[in-house]
């Protein structure tokens, strides 16, 4: 059980953390400065929930590794986000898109660790929820306000659903791993989260006038870590880079 | 023997340090201090987060340690309590009265701002969801047209 636990932490954390640094790419950057400032909000609740799932994993692994530890110097595979969450932002769209498929998930998934039998699993999940109901009513409201919009950004909306949608299907994965926390009362199938999430997707991007693909292929290879994508290992250059060029370096 | 102060003087400090990044208001009044308690020959501080992110968490931290120290208390332990998480419920109604008169529209039960915190009117629209840190969302009065932060209501 110890390292079916590890592996679902880790899936929590690097998930939270490769999202977070890929929205912290905006900053600076965004069309306009709210969304410049919320973004960088939305990646700041993020990374702050990165400590508590990656500080729990390490808690857990017991082998003197601290979450920094985790979050600096593994590399790519052994990193176990989705794929989702590590693809380059494209336009605002795009990325606001990627946002509320993943907003979705999350807050399926965190209603239902709030259950969980394990209490620092329910208390970090209990925490995280508010934060992210927030996130989800935030992408929600801009994926309607883009798709149903101009024709340019209806345009836009319906072509990143199209490019990123066979990527939301592997946030639905379930292992053996999956089976044996779930049977424990820990953590919930994944799977039994995709009804949730539908209808949270049907009731969105139909108020955004976008047509949901009808293709129920999966991109798969992120949560296992057999096989990320190719912008992965860009991604941790960057966000790896200084404890990488000075170890141990501090503030 | 060193005279150890009772815990009722400890919250009245607590109640004189600032939150770091809105200073009229304590932690006390932020409703982050969760319990305040004898262990042993230490006094243990129990915080809460507000949100999970916030980069001030650690700063209140050391602030709670450095005044705790001005009131000669050496043997300091601090706890961070994540559950029940943080909400804005527990901010007491002096606190909402002193956000209130610095121009930030206390939270509400409504999810929306009562009034425009500079001229009162009750007419108010949503700029942005965020605002100057993460425990804020930017709002617009639509009769003095001033821009004003709103603390969100978790």
């Amino acid at each position: 059980m110890g390292d079916h636990l590890f592996e679902f932490l880790l899936r929590q954390g690097d998930n939270t953390l490769i999202l977070s640094h890929r929205i912290s790419e905006w900053c600076g950057h965004a069309p306009i400065i709210e969304e410049d400032i919320a973004l960088a909000n939305i990646a700041l609740d993020l990374l702050g929930q990165t400590q508590m799932w990656l500080g729990l994993a390490a808690e857990v692994e017991g082998a003197g590794r601290s979450a920094d530890d985790l979050a600096m110097l593994r590399d790519a595979w052994d990193f176990r986000n989705a794929i989702l969450v590590e693809r380059p932002n494209g336009d605002f769209g795009q990325t606001m898109m990627r946002q509320f498929l993943f907003d979705a998930y999350h807050v399926e998934l965190l209603n239902r660790l709030a259950n969980s039998t394990d209490e620092r699993i329910a208390a970090i999940a209990a925490k995280s929820l508010k934060e992210v109901e927030y996130h989800f009513e935030r992408s929600a409201t801009t994926v309607i306000a883009l798709g149903d919009g101009s024709e340019e950004s209806h345009a836009r909306m319906q072509a990143a659903l199209d490019d990123q949608w066979t990527f939301a299907g592997e946030l639905f994965e379930t292992d053996a791993g999956d089976h044996a926390l779930n049977d424990a009362g820990i953590a919930p199938l994944p799977s039994e989260l995709r009804a949730g999430f539908n209808t949270r997707a049907i009731a969105v991007l139909g108020d955004a006038t976008l047509n949901i693909p009808e293709t129920t292929f999966a991109h798969s290879g992120g949560r296992s870590g057999k096989r990320h994508s190719e912008h992965l290992g860009h991604l941790l250059t960057q966000m790896q880079w200084l404890q990488r060029a000075y170890p141990g370096a501090t503030w | 023997m060193v005279k150890t102060p009772d815990i009722d003087t400890v919250w009245q400090w607590l109640d004189q340090v600032p939150d770091p990044e809105i200073p009229v208001i304590s932690l006390v009044d932020l409703g982050i201090v969760r319990d305040v308690a004898y262990q042993g020959d230490k006094l243990r501080i129990t915080l809460s987060p507000t949100y999970s992110g916030c980069p001030a968490t650690r700063v209140i931290e050391e602030d709670v340690r450095t005044a705790m120290r001005d009131h000669g208390i050496e043997r300091l332990i601090i706890n961070q309590q994540i559950s029940p998480p943080w909400t804005t419920d527990w901010m007491s109604d002096k606190g909402k009265a002193k956000l209130q008169d610095y121009g930030i529209a206390p939270p509400s039960a409504k999810g929306q701002p009562e009034a425009c915190p500079i001229c009162g009117a009750g007419v108010v629209s949503l700029v942005s969801q965020f605002g100057s840190t993460p425990c804020k969302a930017h709002w617009r009065c639509e009769e003095c047209r001033e821009s004003f932060d709103y603390f969100k209501c978790i």
